[in-house]
């Protein structure tokens, strides 16, 4: 019997995991997926909101706040590249600058600090790269970027690393409340808990029915995205936005924390759940709406394109609420649901408390999980230090991102356990550079096989018919 | 740290010969870096038939091929570093490198010679609309897992671009059981040799989709299919001629990419159109004592040529490091679009240079002139002239000694 069951191991899964790992509770987490981080929070915009966008008053803009602000403690502690590049929303017209100063005037009400519009001739020196069109800007410091997938990767191992189960391919099927606790069932297990946290993302709908809840329902918005090698990273320094319309926030340019550029998203309302794949359409909007914004983005050196599907809500807020006794619904959590993600998994903790689950600190709570690029980030001394203790981090398997056997082999032994390629490739970056793990995946492959001790054509790239190999050659392996 | 006359970073077949051209040319603290735990680069995996007819007048296959060169490295005693990746290069020549054994290290040479060679464009550089499923892989990643791991990615294939290592692999993935149900290219022609396209597409009656390019990909968790469709004069895809194939395999072979990733750390200047480092006819890169050769300068279709090319490269840096080079002249070469690029793209000693290049179309009947101003360097002759083969023509110092500029202008008939 769990204490705590929570369904999702995405970004808000897993930080409720970690916040409540802290406590003397019994704590599981279920993921229909084959790894974790593999839904929204595998492909979204990379950041972290300053919170001028929502509504004040609303919980969307008092979590983003509050998020913002824990964020860059909760990634110094899970050893996540976090940085604070600061925000700028730009405006085209004089009918943008009247929303801009809205917008600042929100932020301001929401608890923003620093907000200020910029002038033409300061953002220019500032932002060089930005298109001579753009007028003015409300300049948000406090914005910033992180990687969501790591972020979720280190949470979950942080939670796990202090007592907390994690079920992979646990397709929820149903959910029985028996009067002190729950029975949540896939095909193959049920797992019993006193209290249920939904965090299904776009399914988390679902999972209220099968709970008896329909007060909400969630529909999934496309975003498509187009990434770019690293040496375009430099282009603009800011995340720069859109001034909000009608269709959102818009199409922003921003570089990532590992130096790549990201450009997206778009914001199709679409109906399957499932579907995440991009279309030309909206790749080439992502491309000429991000080249309206700042000149000479060369997308011949896009490195890939990916769509993710934001959990969009029946109510136009987070949807964080109690409405069965012990079930917790955390849904509807779009944008800006990864800035928001410490802050929320606070609130639901205390929800918890308010519901009657008893909340002790543990004594032993290690909040810290070590960086997993520290390798890559030392001074040759520190490297050396480390291939003397271990020489398998001597030996670089991703050239592009330049990752070594080493720093691949302890994510493969590490909490979260990645079972695929791309579990690899979210965990260590390799085959997330410019070949795309054209040449080091064969290698990835290989560790993998060994490591799970599975035959090598048993690898796959997500798991389920992912294979990456069907059989052996006429000549068998070699 | 410790100092030496050569660094010579890759040991495929371009590395291998630099090595051996410098050693012939009196140098002995030199040392090859290979990030493989073998010599021979991407050789290693073309275990086809059709290298080396152009240096040896005989048909080899690649790890043959490569065996010429590294049994005479291994003969001469040149030193080598296996399972060893160079991470920096700095314009003074720091080598920053690393492996198992040593950990990182770093040398200081007096010459280097980038021997990187090349990689393959991903299905993300062409933004390929639809989903990612497994399945996807560049044509020699798949050659990688047929040939050196004996696995088979997929049964049911679509190649993508007619590039020579598609095509190999059409009839690889064939010889496996695999059905390939097209190759598909963008362009009108196609960018492989025609040998190529005889005896691995024609021989198995593989459909070669001329103007044909894939638009979308389907499938979860494996590929499921894609969709092709046909393109017009301006290479946009035509709605109507939309077309699904089943299929669980899609093979790239969408051109190459010199992977000068390292160069750039070395601040040496690249060529816009090949990728690759801007030489002289030495192969020496506008930064002083580092030279290029192979397919990390411009990518090559012969591997003969490679070798040729990198032995020029090894002569060269030799002579360097010797204190024998002369620089004298600076003749820069430009073209006229026609023909898209040059290998050497300036000439500063007063020596005969052949000259590569590459067109930028199919043209028949052509005349290549490379003109000083008004008057006509060299001129030749050609019935056909295509993307897919280099081309070279061999200019007289004599001719070109007062030129101020050469520029390489293709007559078309």
């Amino acid at each position: 019997m769990y204490d705590v069951a929570i369904i999702g191991g995405g970004v808000v899964g897993g930080m409720i995991a970690r916040t409540l790992a802290s406590y003397q509770l019994n704590i599981c987490i279920l993921e229909k997926a084959h790894d974790v981080a593999t839904g929204a929070s595998a492909a979204n915009s990379a950041i972290v909101h300053a919170g001028y966008d929502a509504k004040e008053g609303s919980l969307k803009a008092k979590l983003n706040v509050r998020g913002s602000q824990l964020m860059p403690t909760v990634c110094g502690e899970l050893g996540v590249k976090y940085k604070n590049n600061g925000s700028l929303v730009i405006g085209f017209s004089e009918e943008d600058r009247t929303a801009l100063e809205a917008l600042l005037v929100r932020g301001q009400k929401n608890g923003v600090s620093g907000l200020r519009i910029l002038e033409k001739e300061e953002l220019h020196a500032l932002e060089p790269n930005l298109s001579a069109d753009v007028l003015y800007a409300l300049h948000a410091p406090t914005g910033a970027i992180v990687c969501p997938y790591e972020l979720t990767i280190a949470a979950i191992g942080n939670a796990m690393d202090n007592g907390a189960d994690l079920k992979l391919d646990f397709a929820v099927s149903s959910i029985c409340n028996l009067g002190t606790h729950y029975e949540i069932s896939s095909a193959n297990e049920t797992v019993s808990a006193r209290y249920v946290i939904n965090a299904a993302g776009v399914f988390a709908d679902e999972i209220a029915k099968m709970a008896g809840d329909d007060s909400f329902s969630i529909h999934p918005r496309r975003g498509e995205y187009v990434l770019l090698d690293k040496e375009c990273g430099s282009i603009v320094a800011h995340t720069i936005f859109r001034t909000p319309g009608k269709m959102g926030k818009g199409i922003l340019v921003s570089p990532t924390v590992d130096g790549n550029l990201i450009t997206g998203p778009t914001g199709v309302d679409i109906e399957d759940k499932l579907d995440k794949s991009t279309t030309a359409e909206g790749l080439s909007f992502v491309m000429q709406q991000s080249n309206e914004n700042t000149t000479g983005i060369p997308f011949g050196k896009s490195i890939t394109s990916f769509c993710g599907l934001r959990a969009v809500g029946s109510t136009g807020d987070f949807i964080i609420n109690n409405t069965l006794p012990r079930f917790v619904n955390v849904a509807g959590i779009e944008s800006p649901g990864l800035s928001s993600a410490p802050a929320i998994a606070e609130m639901v903790v205390e929800l918890l408390g308010d519901a009657g689950l008893v909340l002790e600190k543990k004594t032993d709570f290690n909040p810290i999980r070590p960086a997993t690029h520290a390798f890559r980030e030392g001074t040759i001394e520190e490297k050396n230090a480390m291939i003397a203790k271990d020489p398998a981090y001597g030996h670089i398997i991703c050239r592009c991102e330049g990752v070594s056997e080493g720093e691949i082999l302890a994510a493969i032994r590490q909490n979260p356990r990645p079972r695929d390629l791309d579990g690899v490739k979210r965990r260590t970056r390799a085959q997330m550079g410019r070949c795309q793990g054209g040449f080091c995946s064969p290698y990835i492959v290989e560790l993998l096989a060994q490591e799970m001790n599975i035959p090598y054509e048993d690898v796959t790239k997500c798991g389920g018919k992912s294979r990456i190999n069907v059989q052996k050659t006429k000549g068998g392996a070699l | 740290m410790r100092e030496i006359d050569l660094v010579i970073i890759g040991g495929g077949p371009a590395g291998m010969s630099a090595a051996l051209a410098a050693h012939e040319a009196g140098i002995r603290d030199l040392l090859i870096l290979e990030r493989d735990e073998k010599l021979g680069g991407i050789l290693q995996q073309c275990i086809h038939n059709g290298f080396g007819l152009h240096r040896f007048g005989e048909e080899l296959t690649g790890p043959e091929y490569a065996w010429r060169y590294e049994k005479e490295v291994h003969e001469k005693n040149i030193p080598f570093l296996l399972g060893t990746m160079v991470l920096d290069i700095t314009p003074d020549r720091v080598v920053t490198a690393t492996n198992t054994e040593s950990g990182v290290f770093q040398l200081k040479a007096k010459a280097i010679i980038l021997a990187m060679g090349c990689r393959e464009r991903s299905r993300g550089a062409l933004n390929i609309a639809g989903t990612r499923p497994a399945g996807i892989y560049s044509a020699g990643t798949a050659q990688k897992y047929v040939n050196l791991k004996g696995y088979l990615p997929g049964k049911e294939v679509v190649i993508l671009g007619s590039g020579d290592i598609g095509l190999i692999m059409a009839r690889r993935m064939t010889l496996e059981g695999a059905k390939v149900h097209a190759v598909c290219e963008l362009m009108p022609y196609s960018g492989g040799l025609a040998r190529n396209i005889e005896q691995c597409l024609n021989d198995f009656n593989i459909p070669l989709r001329l103007s044909h390019t894939v638009v979308e990909i389907h499938g979860r968790e494996r590929l499921e299919g894609v969709t092709i469709a046909k393109v017009d004069e301006r290479r946009r895809p035509i709605p109507e001629t939309r077309e699904y194939i089943p299929c669980d395999t899609l093979l790239l072979s969408v051109g190459l990419i010199p992977e000068n990733e390292l160069s750039k750390t070395a601040d040496v200047t690249l060529d816009r159109v090949t990728n690759g480092a801007v030489v002289d006819q030495d192969r020496q890169t506008a930064t002083e004592g580092i030279f290029a050769c192979g397919n990390v300068l411009h990518v090559h279709d012969l591997v003969d040529f490679v070798s040729e090319e990198a032995e020029v490269a090894g002569k060269s840096a030799a002579a360097y490091i010797l204190g024998r080079t002369e620089k004298k002249l600076h003749i820069p070469l430009s073209t006229d679009g026609r023909v898209r690029y040059t290998v050497p793209q300036v000439i500063t000693a007063e020596k005969d240079v052949t000259v590569y290049f590459r067109v930028a179309d199919v043209y028949r009947n052509v005349t290549l002139k490379v003109f000083d101003g008004e008057r006509v360097v060299a001129q030749k002759k050609k019935s056909r002239m295509a993307p897919g083969e280099m081309e070279s023509i061999t200019l007289k110092s004599s001719a070109f000694a007062d030129a101020k500029d050469l520029k390489f202008v293709l007559e078309v008939r």
